[in-house]
């Protein structure tokens, strides 16, 4: 190998001071970092890393002009393929996806691709009127988005960027979805990234109306036949949040992860400027190992509990992205692996007390190819808390498919559509988790993105009929 | 931004906001609800909306300020905004969706306790409007607190008033009015639609349960949004979990955990009662 550089180090705030406030964890490289670290891709000629990429970004082109320290060129060679590098760069599960696949990483430490996106990102947040100067002139169409988060995001820009009149319809007061109520500040802070981003479609055009549900305040239908759009993308995510089923569940201080992040992100429960109450009681329990039960579990840190994360499988089926796992475990957090809940305890005033469970041990690998966990037979044991977040994954609103007529779903309640986000009403197009269940936001900008050219092509092809 | 028209107090602690939204005024119907935030740093509050007018494109919110969010709200005055006021949410009333001369057959009783009074009213109007049978039982402590009296009296067949005290109408609780009518004056509803404070809903459904009366109470949980996203409005309905905000907010009265629901609607209380107690503070100290 011609590389002896090890991979840049990202500096970060200490784990003890980060363990007690929301500011954002990581600083990010700066000019010279980034270069440094860009100095590492070797430029392979057929890049593996592009591929892993569900975007297929154009992975070597932009740290070639990093190199070159031309940062607005990486910045347009990344805005070919994604629309919004300073969040992915910071969300994506990059091991599992263009680092995991980079060739330097087979014998020692992979590029920082996403530390690198994220400096592009930032630095075009910063600098950058690279959007203004894509704007079209209207070609008088008119496109309906359902949703703020990653896919409408990603949909609208796209779209505006051909000239459509945009409109984005959002059901909470603040625009974001996902990006704002789920994932916290911490980890993707609200006012330099995410509202800069949406800042950045404002200047293209892009109409926002918030306290708009679609399905209760307006239909599918009257956005189409009495406010004139010619399609309607929906980008509405998975918000339904799943509980276990076990006995105690509604007892008092059992929270779903969902609800516990949005009083905490969304509504700024922590900050007592804020109106909107938060239980965080001594000692919390999360249970799940996805990215949602990291995010809830290092919040309750941040808010002075002592915090464990139960899961059911063992640490190498975590789901959560490596990083936020390192994170929360230099933040304090007490992992219990292979370990599931069998009923909520409570005290004689139905509130939690405490959690029984079970060790499990890992069988047969099941249709997800993990090794399933099997109860170890008599092995129940308590654990103390007082309060009991559950974490365990979303499933799409089923709203819009009770009130659209046509819009067919499949048996796990997400929206059926053909490869480039058609569904099965004319017209009416959907990306993101209300298609594919709850996933990524690197996925939902993708399937907002190949809408936005299906809307395109519907759109073009119903009036040249005309 | 949603602009307050009209403000009135309607009793000790009591308001009525008219406010300008077009959109939720067009889809409304009875029986749902609105998430209402008054500022920047507000909570999100959940209100069953009290009336709704699509020409002038309205709806009619009534608060009890009883916390300090409901409080915060009530210190708004004509011309002022609402930061936030999202609906209409839950679903209709179940009758909306039964036809008409089906409906005619009914006998309808609705018993409204306190502010719970409020969000009746749209569900009377709606049922006399379409020429359904309706007699009312209104409930309060004592009778300045009564509200809606006289709009509740040129849609209703019967007005019954039930005060704690008795210092207007039937002495004592709505359920003694209940048994009055049902029990010893031999009348026959088909219906029974229970709307107040989640006690007086518990003790209508054991007293309607004696006559097999059919019961539907509608549920003020705890919510944070409003559309099925955090899960704080669980509530067990026949020893189903379901969500007051997407699955109600009307439920089978006879199936309802009150006791449950009582707990869980507590849960956030004794913080509400510090915020509440550190607003009056602060707003003392100006």
């Amino acid at each position: 190998m011609a590389n002896k550089i090890p991979r840049v180090a990202v500096r970060e705030q200490d784990p003890a001071v980060r363990a007690t406030n929301f500011e954002e964890v990581c600083y990010g490289y700066n000019d010279e970092e980034a270069r440094l670290e860009a100095s590492r891709c070797l430029g392979c000629k057929r890049p593996r890393c592009v591929e892993a990429c569900p975007v297929n970004i154009n992975i070597p082109a932009f740290i070639a002009e990093l190199t070159k320290g031309d940062v607005a060129a990486a910045a347009e060679v990344i805005a070919a393929d994604s629309s919004l590098p300073s969040i992915c760069g910071r969300v994506c599960p990059q091991e599992t996806q263009c680092e995991g696949s980079c060739v330097l990483g087979v014998k020692g430490e992979p590029v920082a691709i996403g530390k690198l996106e994220r400096y592009v990102g930032d630095w075009h947040l910063a600098h950058g009127d690279v959007a203004d100067s894509r704007r079209s002139a209207s070609n008088g169409r008119r496109v309906a988005v359902v949703g703020s988060g990653p896919a409408g995001l990603a949909c609208a820009s796209d779209l505006a960027k051909m000239g459509y009149e945009v409109t984005v319809f959002e059901a909470l007061h603040k625009l974001g979805g996902v990006l704002v109520y789920g994932i916290p500040e911490f980890r993707l802070p609200k006012d330099k990234v995410v509202a800069r981003e949406i800042d950045t479609l404002r200047t293209l055009g892009v109409k926002f109306e918030t306290d708009v549900i679609v399905g209760r305040t307006v239909t599918v239908d009257s956005l189409m036949d009495e406010e004139g759009f010619d399609a309607v993308f929906i980008g509405s995510g998975a918000g339904l949040p799943r509980f276990m089923g076990i006995e105690g569940e509604n007892l008092n201080g059992v929270v779903s992860a969902n609800e516990f992040l949005t009083r905490a992100n969304l509504m700024h429960a922590y900050d007592d400027v804020y109106d909107t109450p938060i239980y965080v009681g001594k000692r919390v329990v999360v249970v799940g190992g996805g990215n949602v039960a990291m995010d809830a579990v290092r919040t309750a840190k941040r808010l002075g509990a002592e915090a464990t994360i139960v899961y059911r499988r063992s640490e190498a089926e975590l789901p959560a992205r490596r990083e936020e796992v390192h994170h929360a475990k230099e933040e304090g957090i007490e992992f219990r692996m292979l370990t599931n809940p069998t009923r909520v305890l409570g005290n004689d005033k139905g509130w939690v007390r405490g959690v029984s469970c079970v060790r499990m041990e890992l069988g047969e690998p099941d249709e997800s190819g993990r090794r399933s966990p099997v109860v170890v037979e008599g092995s129940d044991f308590d654990i103390e808390c007082d309060v009991v977040i559950m974490a365990l994954g979303t499933s799409p609103n089923p709203l819009l498919k009770r009130t659209t007529a046509g819009l067919e779903t499949n048996r796990r309640g997400c929206i059926v559509t053909d490869e480039g986000g058609a569904t099965t009403r004319r017209g009416v197009f959907a990306g993101g988790d209300a298609v594919t269940g709850a996933a990524t936001v690197i996925l939902a900008m993708g399937a907002g993105r190949r809408a936005a050219r299906s809307i395109d092509e519907y759109v073009r092809g119903k009036y040249a009929a005309e | 931004m949603f602009r307050i028209v009209e403000k009135k107090l309607l009793a000790e602690n009591i308001y009525r906001l008219r406010v300008e939204a077009p959109r939720v005024a067009h889809s409304a119907l009875p029986g749902q609800f609105v998430i209402v935030r008054t500022d920047e740093h507000g909570e999100r509050v959940p209100l069953t909306i009290a009336d709704y007018d699509t020409a002038d494109g309205t709806v009619t919110i009534v608060i009890q300020t009883i916390g300090m969010s409901t409080r915060k709200m009530c210190t708004l005055g004509v011309g002022d905004a609402l930061a936030d006021l999202a609906g209409p949410l839950g679903n209709p009333s179940e009758f909306v969706n039964v036809p008409i001369e089906e409906l005619r057959r009914r006998r309808y009783l609705f018993v409204a306790g306190g502010v719970g009074t409020a969000p009746v009213y749209p569900q009377v109007k709606w049922l006399h409007e379409h020429g359904v049978a309706v007699d009312v039982i209104i409930g309060a402590k004592t009778s300045s607190m009564l509200i809606y009296k006289e709009e509740m009296a040129r849609v209703a067949d019967n007005l019954y008033i039930a005060t704690d005290d008795g210092s207007e109408g039937f002495k004592g609780m709505v359920t003694g009015k209940i048994k009055e009518l049902i029990g010893t004056e031999g009348r026959h509803y088909d219906e029974c639609v229970a709307i107040g404070p989640m006690i007086m809903m518990k003790f209508v459904t054991l007293t309607t349960r004696e006559y097999n009366l059919p019961t539907t109470v509608s549920l003020n949980a705890l919510m944070v949004d409003g559309t099925g996203m955090c899960g704080a409005c669980r509530v067990s309905v026949g020893g189903q979990t379901l969500f007051t905000c997407v699955d109600g907010p009307e439920f089978d009265g006879h199936k309802v955990d009150f006791d449950e629901a009582m707990r869980r609607q507590a849960m956030y209380r004794t913080q509400e009662g510090e915020a509440n107690e550190k607003h009056k503070c602060e707003c003392y100290g100006k």
